[in-house]
């Protein structure tokens, strides 16, 4: 496949952003911020870095990608049907009774989504396991990305994995941690503060790259960086705004887990077509 | 009918921890399937994965003390398809990470090992915060879930070998003490399975684990008493083997559960809930009544908890009383 351009993959984050907001209105539950800000790491990773393919989600030379932070997927689904892996009309059995597509990811109902997650700090040490599995196989050519929220990292979990991670050398871990600032009882720094967030990271030995997680060029960037580094796992902080693509969500920790009604979404949809047309015309 | 079993009167019957069985057998199924990977929370020696260690130190995982991690990163070696045997003591694995273990192994459906070694009170000095005895009823309740307590070395060793070539998730008890070793190479062993250690027609004593010595001590007593016990020794209590149970309950059609674990949700329920629904009779639980261990000598404690031979034999009077007043 050709790579696309950037106003390409722009518009298909566009574009999931606008799936999420009808999935979540049509469910009438689930979390909105989260996966609306992950929409650029998602749009990256399936149309950019990641190796995978669409109709063969156990394709034995793919790519991993773990989401640790479960109830952000929305994003996965959104973005797995933009590429292939299933009917885009599917995305609006979300949540509902004898649906593949569950509240949180169930990896035995839907190919693809590799693990089962929800309850939070799992995901870091299952791609630990992964990673050492395929070291163990002499396997180097496949990459393990996981994805975390912020405020996920509160447990304690994540930091027994981050150990384990950097004493393992396992530098064929690309770890996302999507800085959004927001939890569901307030801001993280008021919450239980994370900072110096990087330093704790670096502390615990990982090679730590800051980026704009809204910016889909710097993320293709860092993730190309990150196989570059080859001493330490690496970890993408990135920065991403709460909401983002939605001006009323936008940094509102209120957002965090509940769905846009049918009068809000209207007006997200409306927000994001306005989005659309300018990055369609920004580009030419 | 060719006992299944050593003489267990015999007073020279030799002794071994069963965690010693899991350690020989660990090491034969990886010299049997290069998948098998060992890890373990900084207690490799106690839960004698060194055996293991020693012969594959590029399969064995150094965890630290970190359990949560210690199954989760389990989780991820059996999703690129390993076959991950994780070990540390059952107080704190499956104790400690119990989420864990429901969300990425049992919901998940990853075949991870999980050992648990010092359970129940026989763990001895160490005292109540290491003796693990609400393991089997954690696993228990979990789908997808097997749960395996050996009764000896033996058949540790055998379960370790089976367990190697299930696909499902498995727990699997240890126990720190020397036990005596009362199975032998043929005893049968196969998940799921109860097998009947002594035949009797007057009342079932069924227990799991080290207990199921006990259990075979009090069976002797009680024919001095003149009554007939038949011992079923029930090593997985998941999936548990109803058809074996029933069938020994409707012949004697009373019962005694031992188990060196909390009574509630442990054998004595899983038995408790099957005569319930299929066949009622006069039952009895052996095992800790709600409450906690304390330090001291394994057989001194296992009388004070009223877990030893003679306390098994009393109940096994009292149901029998019952069934025939």
């Amino acid at each position: 496949m050709p790579k696309l351009s950037i106003q390409q993959l722009e518009l298909i984050a566009n574009e999931i952003r606008e799936d999420i907001i009808r999935m979540l209105e049509h469910a009438g539950s689930g979390h909105s911020a989260g996966p609306l800000d992950l929409a650029d790491i998602f749009t990256a990773l399936y149309f950019d870095v990641m190796k995978h393919d669409p109709k063969n989600p156990q394709w034995e030379d793919r790519d991993i990608l773990l989401l640790s932070n479960g109830h952000c997927v929305p994003v996965r689904y959104a973005t797995m049907a933009k590429a292939g892996y299933f009917e885009k009309r599917e995305l609006m059995t979300l949540r509902q009774f004898g649906s593949r597509l569950q509240g949180h990811p169930e990896r035995l109902r839907l190919p693809g989504l590799e693990s089962t997650s929800g309850p939070l700090g799992c995901g870091l040490s299952q791609a630990c396991g992964i990673a050492l599995a395929h070291r163990m196989d002499g396997i180097s050519h496949r990459w393990v990305y996981v994805v975390m929220g912020d405020g996920e990292t509160d447990e304690g979990n994540v930091w027994e994995a981050a150990m384990f991670a950097a004493n393992n050398h396992l530098n064929r871990i690309t770890a996302i941690v999507d800085r959004n600032n927001i939890q569901i009882d307030g801001p993280t720094e008021q919450v239980m503060p994370l900072e110096n967030y990087k330093a704790k990271w670096e502390a615990f030995g990982w090679h730590v790259i800051e980026i704009d997680g809204n910016n889909i060029e710097e993320v293709i960037d860092a993730c190309a960086m990150a196989k570059a580094i080859i001493e330490k796992p690496v970890l993408l902080l990135a920065h991403t705004i709460a909401g983002k693509g939605v001006d009323f969500m936008e940094y509102d920790f209120h957002w965090h887990g509940v769905p846009p009604n049918d009068e809000q979404a209207k007006m997200a949809l409306k927000e994001l077509r306005t989005l659309g047309g300018k990055i369609r015309s920004e580009h030419e | 009918m060719n006992k299944l079993i050593v003489d267990i009167t015999n007073p020279d019957i030799a002794e071994e921890p069963i965690r010693k069985g899991f350690g020989r057998g660990l090491k034969r199924a990886g010299e049997l399937d290069p998948n098998v990977v060992a890890a373990c929370a900084d207690l490799t020696e106690s839960t004698q994965m060194h055996l293991f260690k020693e012969e594959f130190p590029d399969r064995f995982i150094e965890i630290g003390i970190a359990e949560q991690n210690l199954v989760t990163v389990g989780s991820g070696l059996a999703a690129a398809g390993k076959i991950p045997f994780v070990s540390s003591y059952a107080a704190f694995s499956p104790g400690r990470n119990w989420e864990q273990i429901r969300t990425t192994i049992c919901l998940n459906d990853q075949p991870v090992k999980i050992i648990g070694s010092h359970a129940g009170v026989s763990v001895g000095p160490d005292g109540a915060t290491h003796q693990m005895l609400e393991d089997l009823t954690l696993m228990r309740v979990l789908p997808n879930m097997v749960v395996i307590a050996p009764c000896d070395s033996l058949e540790a060793e055998k379960a370790t070998l089976a367990m190697a070539k299930d696909d499902r998730p498995n727990y699997m008890r240890l126990a720190r003490e020397a036990t005596p070793i009362i199975t032998t190479d043929t005893t049968p062993f196969l998940i799921g399975e109860a097998e009947i250690f002594e035949v009797g027609s007057d009342v079932s004593i069924i227990a799991t684990g080290t207990m199921t010595y006990h259990a075979l001590l009090a069976a002797n007593k009680l024919y001095h008493d003149g009554i007939e016990a038949e011992v079923v020794h029930v090593a997985t209590l998941k999936p548990l083997d109803s058809q074996t149970i029933l069938k020994s309950i409707k012949k004697t059609g009373a019962v005694v559960t031992v188990e060196e674990g909390q009574i509630i949700g442990g054998l004595g329920s899983a038995i408790s809930e099957l005569t319930a629904e299929n066949l009622p009779v006069p039952l009895r639980r052996i095992g800790m009544k709600d409450r906690f261990g304390e330090s001291g000598q394994p057989i001194e404690l296992l009388k004070h908890f009223g877990l030893d031979a003679e306390h098994i034999r009393l109940a096994a009077h009292e149901v029998v009383d019952k069934k025939l007043n």
